[in-house]
């Protein structure tokens, strides 16, 4: 039994790779930093003065968030290294691809 | 006869164990120290935003492009999307605490919140289908005393036409069998097109993730989710926070960049 424990405990660590995570209070926070930023977001959309200005602030915010939940649900801030190296290079050459697919059809040029 | 069954279960036993200890608890050495599987997923991951993004794209590069009706300034709902976003949002949570659940060894608290998640990541997918419905079914009406002061957008001047002698109000545009003409599908326009792709993607992404989740929260039932599994759990949370953020970025671009009334006329 004290054996199965140990294995249990031992085959548990083997699996994290990662040392702390936040706790559920944390994980709420996040989540009213999220909804607030939305709310914000929707906010924002009225304020038709803002004219092409809304493009930067709408993308800060986007990326706020998305940084939020990569960062802490899904534990990236915690985890190895590796992981990041993996996601941000995919999400980098995504990015990268519709910077380039934008120029290719020419989305910058003014019509 | 019953001591070789014996010995026959038990040898099942022990081979049991070793492929639950392989591919189980995923105590296995790698040349990283870390978890295969969970590198996999990351990868995945990785590779799934180049979809996306190659998707957002053309949905960027055709934007403004169709030559027909309707244009996402007749048909998005701010209000209603965003309440949609913001279920997606507080699935996250709810699945964060599903993994936090499991990883203190609660079963109970796991279920919880695994199934709030399910129900509202089933509740986006609802908005999802209601929205694609309303597209598809779009009507036009307005009365023909505003055409040409500005009060109609250019899909609704586009049927002018239809306001003849005698014609006052103009409810809804049908051929010969009934059928409407003036909703949106995938063939209708360009903007159709792309958006019903993107969206689409992103919707099947999601109803594979509420499989995901049931699948785990009916597994549990029969001692397939525990803490020392607790790498299960984690795998659907991160695909489950994926299409979070993939919606997080749809949001954004498509439809509040996609219907600001700020913009200048170009």
């Amino acid at each position: 039994m004290a054996q199965n424990e140990d294995m249990s405990t031992e085959t548990h660590l083997g699996s994290e790779n990662h040392s702390d995570h936040p706790t559920p209070l944390t994980y709420f926070k996040v989540a009213m930093i999220l909804s607030i930023i939305t709310a914000i977001e929707v906010g924002i959309f009225y304020v038709e003065d803002l004219s092409y200005g809304i493009i930067p602030i709408l993308t800060i915010l986007s990326v706020m968030k998305f940084a939020l939940v990569i960062m802490f649900y899904m534990h990236l801030r915690y985890d190895n290294r590796l992981f990041s190296t993996l996601f941000l290079t995919g999400l980098a050459l995504a990015f990268l691809v519709v910077i380039a697919l934008l120029a290719l059809f020419q989305f910058f040029t003014p019509s | 006869m019953i001591q070789m069954k014996a010995k026959v279960i038990k040898g099942a036993r022990i081979l049991q164990e070793a492929v639950t200890t392989q591919h189980g608890t995923d105590h296995e050495y790698t040349t990283t120290g870390l978890n295969h599987r969970k590198l996999l997923m990351w990868a995945f991951l990785g590779s799934d935003c180049m979809f996306f993004g190659s998707l957002i794209a053309t949905y960027m590069v055709y934007y403004g492009k169709s030559k027909v009706g309707p244009f996402p300034e007749d048909l998005f709902s701010i209000p209603i999307t965003s309440v949609s976003t913001f279920v997606l949002l507080m699935s996250s949570m709810s699945m964060v605490l599903a993994y936090a659940a499991i990883r203190k060894g609660s079963l109970k608290g796991f279920r919880v919140w695994i199934l709030s998640t399910a129900l509202m990541g089933m509740t986006f997918l609802a908005f999802q289908v209601f929205e694609f419905y309303e597209f598809a079914n779009h009507e036009v009406h307005f009365d023909c005393s505003q055409v040409g002061t500005g009060n109609l957008s250019a899909f609704e001047e586009s049927f002018q036409n239809e306001c003849i002698e005698g014609v006052t109000t103009v409810d809804g545009i049908h051929d010969s069998d009934g059928n409407n003409l003036t909703g949106l599908t995938p063939k209708t326009n360009l903007f159709g097109t792309t958006f019903f792709t993107l969206t689409g993607f992103h919707g099947a992404h999601v109803t594979l993730g509420v499989i995901w989740l049931l699948s785990l929260f009916f597994y549990s039932f029969r001692g397939g989710v525990t803490r020392e599994r607790d790498l299960d759990v984690d795998l659907a949370a991160l695909y489950w926070h994926f299409v979070d953020i993939v919606w997080i970025v749809i949001f954004t671009v498509v439809y509040l960049f996609g219907v600001f009334p700020g913009f200048p006329e170009s």
